[in-house]
C-alpha cells in the first residue's frame, strides 16, 4: 500500500479549461486531495447588463466554444420566458435538432480525443495518427459531419449565428435538409465502428462506484435535451421533480476558496450532471437504436461508476443521430415556412434550462421596458458537477491507496476521472449570487 | 527534414478557437499533419515541449497579472506569436467589462473580495508581448488561420485586409441589415470573415475588430439616425467586440 503521494497535476490536460489535481499523502494519511479551478474569472452575468435582448445571447453564447450553441438555446429560451414570446413548432423541431448536432459533435470530440488516448495508452490523439489511423480518420469525420450538421441550422457551431429570440433569422431549405439527412444516414457505419471501438475500450475504465444524486432536464415527449421540467434521481430509484423557474432551490450555490467557480447541491452534498445523469434519468426515452447500444456497451441505469459518463455520452451519440433522422423526416415531409421572428409581448424576467453536452445549463434574465438586460444570472453543468468531482476524489483516494498501484497508476486514475465529467471550465466560472427582486 | 512545430497556448477566453482547429474534417486535418507538427496543444493533448516552437497560437485575453510571466515564456519559446482570436488579438468581448467597475460584486456577491476571484481589464496579448500576427474574429476563421499557416510555411506575408465588412456583403449581394429594418456595425468592421453574419440575418457586430482609422462618431450618429438607437445604446452597441477600440 502505498504511505506517500505527492501528486500536483497542474493545468490538466485533454479538459476544457483550467483545473489542478492537487494530493498529499503522508504515512498513510491524507494531507490535501483537492480538485483546484484556478481559471481566470470572465464576469459575464456582468457584461450582459444593459445589453439589448436581441444581443445578450451573441454575448452569453461566448461564455464557452465547446456548447457554445446550448449557451445561446438557453439565452434566446430564457429572454422568450421573459418576453412572453411562444415560438411555433417549427422553430422548436430545427431547435432540438441544433441541440442533437451540438451534444454528438461534443461527444465525439471528447470519446475519440479527449478519453480514448488514456485506454490506448497514448498521450494524445496525434501519436495515434501512425498506429490508429482510421480510427482518428473516423473521429475527425464524426466531428466534421456534425460541425457541417448544426451549421446547417445554426449558421455556425461556435456561436451560432441564425439563432435569435422568437425563431430563426435564416432557415435552411428543404433541400438541404434532406442533404444532410442523407449524410447522417451515411455515417451508419462510422456509428457501429464507434459501438465496436468503444465496447473494445470500455473494459478498461476503472471499476468505482459512488453514488449520488443525478439531474437532468425531462420531458414527457422525449429524452429531455431542447426543453422540459427539472428530474433528479438517486441510486435506489427516488426520483424528484422541480420546475425550471425554481432553479435556484435546487442548485443551491456556493463559494469555495480552492475554485473561482461555485458549487452547488440538492438532496445530497453534491449532485452529478452529464450524459449519465441524463441517462440514468430518462432512460426510458431513448431511441431503441441507442438503447441497443447501451445493452453492446453494457451500460443499464442506475449506473453509479462516473467514469462510465464517457460510455453514456457514446450512447447519446446514437440517440442523436437516429433522433435527427427522425424529426429531419417530419420537417421534410411538413415543408419549412417562412414565419419571420415572433415580438415581445411583455418585458419582465424568465429562466430556462437546456441540457449541454456536459449537462443541465440555466440561464435566467431579467429585462427592462426598453428590452434592455438588467440582471442575468447562468449555472453551468461543470459548475454543478465540481462538488460531485471532489465528493468522487475523496471516496477514490482511499480505494486506490488500497490497491496495488504505483503514485502514476493513482495519478493517471485521477486524472481519467476528471476527464469523464468533460469538465469545461472555462464555462463554469463566472457564476453569480444576485437576489432576484419579483 | 524536420516538420514546424505549432502550440497552441489559451488565456481567459472559451476556447472556441482552439475548437474551431478540430472542424476541418479528416482529409484537410490528416494533410495539414503532414506539414506541421503539433507539439502542445493543453485542450487537446498531454504532451509538452521543452524545444524552441516555430509557430505559437495564444488564445484568450491578458486579464490577471499571474498570467503575465506565462506569455513572456510563450514569446521566449517562439519564433511566431499568433493572437488567435478577438480574445487575443483585441480583448474581444472579455472587454466589455472593462467600462464596469462593479464587475466583481455583481458576479460574486460578498464573496468578490476573496483573492483568488480577483481580475483587472481584458487586454489583448500584445499589451504584454510582441505579437507578430493576428488571426482576429470570434470565432477566429479556421480557414484563415490555414491560410496563416499555409503563407508562413511557404515563407510570404499574410494578408491584412484593412477594408470594411460592407464591401464584403456586396461582393455576396447581402441585402443590407439598414434596409431590413436592422442595425449594423459592417461601414467600420474590418473585413476577412466573408461577412457570414449579415448573410445570416444579423448585424456584424465588428468582431474582427475595426478597420484603420474608424470613424465611430458617424457609426453611432448612424445608429441613431437609421437605426432608431438611443445615444446610450449607440455607445453601448459600438463597444460590443471592440471595447478596447474606443473610448
Amino acid at each position: 500500500m502505498l504511505q506517500n503521494v505527492n501528486i500536483d497535476v497542474h493545468h490538466l490536460t485533454r479538459v476544457e479549461g483550467h483545473g489542478n489535481i492537487v494530493i498529499n499523502v503522508r504515512d498513510g494519511t491524507v494531507e490535501t486531495c483537492e480538485w483546484q479551478v484556478p481559471e481566470a474569472p470572465r464576469f459575464f452575468e456582468a457584461m450582459v447588463r444593459g445589453r439589448h435582448y436581441s444581443e445578450v445571447a451573441r454575448v452569453t453564447s461566448r461564455i464557452c466554444g465547446i456548447c457554445s450553441v446550448g449557451h445561446t438555446l438557453a439565452s434566446v429560451k430564457a429572454t422568450e420566458a421573459a418576453l412572453g414570446i411562444e415560438i411555433t413548432p417549427q422553430t422548436r423541431k430545427l431547435r432540438t435538432i441544433l441541440k442533437h448536432a451540438e451534444n454528438f459533435d461534443s461527444h465525439v470530440l471528447h470519446v475519440y480525443i479527449l478519453v480514448a488516448p488514456d485506454l490506448l495508452g497514448a498521450p494524445s490523439v496525434f501519436p495515434l495518427v501512425a498506429t490508429h489511423g482510421e480510427v482518428v480518420a473516423r473521429a475527425l469525420r464524426l466531428k466534421r459531419l456534425a460541425h457541417e450538421w448544426g451549421s446547417l441550422i445554426g449558421g455556425r457551431t461556435t456561436h451560432p449565428t441564425t439563432v435569435v429570440p422568437g425563431g430563426f433569422a435564416k432557415l435552411p431549405t428543404v433541400k438541404e435538409l434532406a442533404g444532410m439527412r442523407e449524410r447522417i444516414a451515411a455515417a451508419a457505419p462510422d456509428l457501429e465502428a464507434t459501438l465496436e471501438t468503444i465496447a473494445a475500450l470500455a473494459p478498461g475504465l476503472p471499476a468505482f462506484e459512488r453514488p449520488t444524486e443525478y439531474m437532468a432536464v425531462s420531458c414527457d415527449e422525449e429524452y429531455g435535451l431542447y426543453d422540459g421540467y427539472v428530474q433528479t434521481i438517486l441510486a435506489d430509484g427516488d426520483r424528484a421533480t422541480y420546475l425550471v423557474a425554481d432553479y435556484r432551490t435546487f442548485t443551491n450555490e456556493y463559494v469555495v476558496p480552492q475554485s473561482t467557480a461555485k458549487y452547488t447541491k440538492n438532496r445530497l452534498d453534491s449532485y452529478a450532471a452529464g450524459a449519465l445523469a441524463r441517462f440514468n434519468v430518462n432512460y426510458d426515452q431513448l431511441h431503441p437504436e441507442a438503447k441497443k447500444a447501451a445493452d453492446a456497451l453494457g451500460l443499464a441505469p442506475i449506473c453509479t461508476n462516473p467514469y462510465m459518463n464517457s460510455v453514456a455520452q457514446v450512447v447519446e451519440i446514437v440517440h442523436s443521430a437516429y433522433e435527427t433522422l427522425r424529426l429531419l423526416d417530419e420537417v421534410i415531409a411538413e415543408g419549412i415556412a417562412e414565419e419571420g421572428i415572433v415580438q415581445p409581448t411583455r418585458f419582465t424576467g424568465g429562466a430556462s434550462a437546456v441540457e449541454v453536452p456536459r449537462g443541465i445549463l440555466f440561464h435566467e434574465y431579467e429585462y427592462d421596458n426598453e428590452g434592455m438586460c438588467v440582471k442575468a444570472n447562468c449555472i453551468i453543468p461543470t459548475n454543478q458537477n465540481h462538488a460531485n468531482i471532489q465528493g468522487d476524489f475523496d471516496a477514490l483516494l482511499p480505494q486506490l491507496l488500497a490497491s496495488d498501484r504505483t503514485e502514476k497508476e493513482v495519478e493517471l486514475a485521477f486524472e481519467m476521472l476528471v476527464r469523464a465529467y468533460d469538465p469545461c471550465i472555462s464555462c463554469s466560472t463566472h457564476c453569480l449570487d444576485v437576489t432576484f427582486a419579483r | 527534414m524536420t516538420k514546424p512545430t505549432i502550440a497552441f497556448f489559451d488565456f481567459a477566453g472559451c476556447e472556441g478557437c482552439q475548437i474551431e482547429f478540430t472542424n476541418y474534417g479528416d482529409a484537410a486535418t490528416l494533410e495539414l499533419l503532414k506539414h506541421v507538427e503539433l507539439v502542445e496543444f493543453r485542450e487537446a493533448m498531454s504532451e509538452t515541449t521543452d524545444e524552441r516552437i516555430e509557430i505559437a497560437l495564444v488564445e484568450g485575453s491578458f486579464t490577471r497579472d499571474a498570467d503575465r510571466s506565462r506569455l513572456e515564456e510563450i514569446r521566449r519559446r517562439a519564433r511566431i506569436v499568433i493572437a488567435y482570436g478577438a480574445c487575443a488579438a483585441t480583448g474581444g468581448i472579455n472587454a466589455l467589462k472593462n467600462h464596469q467597475d462593479d464587475f466583481q460584486e455583481c458576479v460574486y456577491g460578498p464573496d468578490a473580495r476573496m483573492p483568488h476571484l480577483q481580475s483587472g481589464t481584458a487586454r489583448p496579448i500584445s499589451s504584454v508581448i510582441r505579437v507578430d500576427y493576428e488571426a482576429r474574429g470570434c470565432p477566429a476563421s479556421k480557414y484563415e488561420l490555414l491560410d496563416i499557416i499555409s503563407c508562413l510555411l511557404h515563407d510570404t506575408e499574410p494578408v491584412v485586409l484593412s477594408y470594411p465588412v460592407c464591401i464584403e456583403c456586396k461582393r455576396l449581394e447581402t441585402v443590407c441589415r439598414y434596409d431590413e429594418g436592422d442595425h449594423c456595425m459592417g461601414q467600420v468592421a474590418r473585413a476577412g470573415c466573408g461577412a457570414p453574419c449579415p448573410a445570416d440575418g444579423i448585424p456584424c457586430e465588428a468582431c474582427r475588430g475595426f478597420v484603420d482609422d474608424p470613424n465611430i462618431r458617424a457609426l453611432e450618429k448612424v445608429l441613431v439616425e437609421r437605426a432608431g438607437f438611443s445615444q446610450r445604446r449607440a455607445v453601448g452597441k459600438s463597444r460590443m467586440f471592440t471595447a478596447n477600440l474606443r473610448s
